[in-house]
This record gives C-alpha cells, structure tokens and sequence, in this order.
C-alpha cells in the first residue's frame, strides 16, 4: 500500500487529485489544506509520495518542501508540485526545493496518474 | 604303326589338351556368369538411378510447393502484421482519446460535485473561483451577477483583480451586458500573446443561466502563462459552469434568504412567546 499525501487550500483540486490517484493501484490518499497541516501529517504518519500546491495560507508549499528535505526521514520522499504558477523561475524555484516534479494547472490526470506511478515506483521523472 | 609309347604320349597330351580345354571352358562360363552379374547389376544400378532420380523430382516438386505454400504463409503474415500494427494505431489513438475523455470527465464531476457539495452563497462563489483558476487556468476573471432591479451586473468575484475597480455592467452595454441580455456565450477568435486587461474585451463571457434566465456572467480576461488558449475541455467545463454555477448560485441566495427570514420569523416568535399575557 502506497501512502501519498496532497496538500492543497482548494478542494477542488484536493478533490481532483485524489479522484485522479484513485487510478495508481494500491493508493491511500490522505489530504491536508496548508503546509502546517502537512507537516502534522507527515511527522504522524509514513508517506511514500508528497503532491503539495505552491500558493497555500498558513504555510507555502515551498516552505513546506524545503522543511520536509530538512528532515532526515524524508530526504528520499519523492515530491510533486501542481501549482498555477507556469513561469520558468518559479518551475527553477520549486525545483530547487527538492521537487522532483512540478505540474503546471490545470493538470491532464492522466500525467499525473503516470507520473505518480514512476514515482512511487522509483523512477526519476523527465526533466520538468 | 604307332608304337604304343607313342600312344602313351599321344594320349597325355590328349589328356592335357582336354584338360586345357575344361579349363578354358571353366573359365568362359565362368565369364559368361560374371558377364551376366555385370549386367545385372548395371540393370540394377540404372533402375535405381532412374528410381533416385525419380524421388529426386518427387522431392523437388514437393519442396517447391512447400516453398510456395510457406510463401503465401509468409504473405499473409506480412498482411496481418499490417492489419495489427493498423489497429494497434486506432487501439493507441483510442486509448488516448479515452484518457482525454476520462481527464474531461473526472473535471466535470469534481466540478460538479463542488458546485452542489453546498448551500452557503459565498462557498459557491468560491467554488466557481476555484474552478476557473484550478480546472479552466485563467488568472484574471470577473463573475457578475445580475440586479433584477437595476438590470445591472455587479461584480462578485474578481481574481487577480481588485473587486473595487471592477466596474458594474448594464445589461445591453459592452460583450458584458450583451451576453447578459441574449443569454449567448462570447468566445474571442483569437487569443492574444501578450493578454493586457480591457474589461470591454474579454476573452470570454459565459452567461450562467436557469433555463432561459441570465442570473450573471462570468467574464474571463487573462490565462494563466502556461495556458496558450482554451482546450475544447475548457468549453465543455464553461458549459457545465453556465447551468451548474448559474443553479448553485441561485439555490445558495435563496437558501440563505429563507435562512435569514426564518432566523427572522424565529425571533418574532420567540418575542411573543417571550410577551407577557395582557
């Protein structure tokens, strides 16, 4: 069983990416709205793959990735952000966090469902 | 007179001719025997050559139809590796077409789901925002809503506006108020490069509607950078939102009202409940 956690303010999308993980076999999808949520979850639990937004309340989502590499357990946590923010910097920015994807909105599920399940498998993504 | 030892000598070599003679017939019949066994065996080295030779043709025959038989084999496997790789391409493209169905649907259900998952006005208005940043990808957007008294539209959600600079719309007036009047979609041809904000030019304006009742309009006037244009999942989900949105929002104001008159009616109640009997 794969734990993945979605951090995300909008339920909609929470909503979205959780229907869309549904199609990864053997997922549990926990969600969280802001980066504090998610760090509770986190310290609460064991996670195999974190899908966070950028632009949360309470705490970013690059806050929140940069405090998840911090921690030794979760040096290793393969990372995807979905964000609205598409320019090159902020792609470079999330990356620079310790990403190891970044997902432009609105998302195609379909690359999701895909990339989630290299992850989970241990595939590094594409560039991007 | 012949002496007989002459005789003696006469009839040795006699003897010795006719032995000579045994001998030499000995060997011809021995000859005529080998001779026949020759000729046998030549008879018999000739039919089995003609025999190999026969089963060499048989043979021959055999495999050429053989080659022939595998050669029309080969063809038709060559055919319907084609007739594979064909439908492998329509299987492929269909899978895709599947996937984008599949990405368009779970869109429309979150999308809707959300849309009635409440009855608070200001829940709906923010589910309608999320919606058109998350699901459509625009960055500046206005959602107006109609004033039956003043047939004006006034601003209820801006995104990546300031609500205050928003100016209200009269119906008729602009791509605005005349999608609000006619109850048609506004769609740009084109969408610029560079996207500046002109509230008179949006790059869409969907009217929310009740069967034939514009309760608002939802204008878009800028996509998110990485949005290049609207996705034919875009207008499927500007046409969900037309009818959902438009039901949503109005069930919302009307459950909030009849919330506030019963809260209303309650405390008028209460009061008299509350009167001391003259």
């Amino acid at each position: 069983m794969a734990n993945v956690l979605v951090v995300e303010d909008s339920p909609t999308m929470r909503q979205l990416i959780s229907f869309a993980l549904k199609r990864v076999p053997g997922t549990q999808v926990t969600e969280a709205s802001d980066g504090v949520d998610a760090l509770k979850k986190i310290s609460g639990g064991r996670f195999d793959l974190l899908i966070t937004d950028v632009n949360m309340p309470v705490m970013d989502g690059i806050k929140l990735i940069s405090l998840v590499r911090k921690d030794p357990n979760h040096r290793d946590l393969p990372i995807i952000i979905i964000t609205t923010e598409g320019a090159e910097e902020d792609r470079k920015r999330g990356l620079a966090a310790g990403a190891n994807a970044y997902l432009t909105k609105p998302i195609q599920t379909s690359s999701l469902v895909k990339l989630a399940a290299d992850l989970l498998e241990g595939i590094a993504p594409q560039a991007g | 007179m012949v002496e007989p030892r002459e005789v003696n000598i006469l009839q040795r070599k006699a003897d010795e001719f006719l032995q000579i003679f045994r001998k030499g017939e000995e060997f011809t019949q021995e000859l005529l025997k080998e001779n026949e066994r020759l000729r046998f065996r030549v008879a018999q080295l000739e039919e089995g050559e003609l025999a190999s030779r026969r089963t060499d043709e048989l043979t021959v025959r055999n495999l050429r139809e053989q080659l022939a038989l595998l050669e029309e084999e080969r063809d038709r496997l060559l055919a319907r590796f084609k007739e594979v790789e064909e439908e492998n391409k329509v299987f492929a493209s269909k899978y895709l077409e599947v996937e984008l169905e599949n990405n368009n649907l779970a869109n429309l259900y979150v999308a809707s789901y959300q849309l009635h998952s409440t009855l608070d006005f200001a829940e709906v208005l923010r589910v309608v925002q999320e919606i058109v940043i998350n699901l459509v990808g625009a960055e500046k957007f206005v959602l107006y809503l109609r004033n039956e008294r003043t047939d004006e539209l006034a601003p209820a959600v801006a995104e990546g506006l300031n609500l205050a600079d928003v100016a209200p719309v009269l119906v008729g007036s602009g791509i605005v108020g005349r999608v609000s009047e006619t109850g048609e979609s506004f769609y740009q041809e084109s969408i610029p490069l560079f996207q500046g904000i002109d509230f008179e030019k949006p790059l869409t304006a969907i009217p929310l509607k009740i069967n034939d009742l514009v309760i608002g309009v939802l204008a878009v006037y800028k996509l998110l950078v990485q949005k290049p244009g609207f996705s034919p999942m875009d207008y499927e989900l500007f046409s969900m939102l037309a009818g959902h949105s438009a039901t949503a929002i109005f069930s919302s104001k009307l459950y909030s009202q009849s919330a506030r008159k019963l809260s209303t009616i309650r405390g008028f109640l209460d009061l008299l409940r509350e009167r001391p009997a003259e």
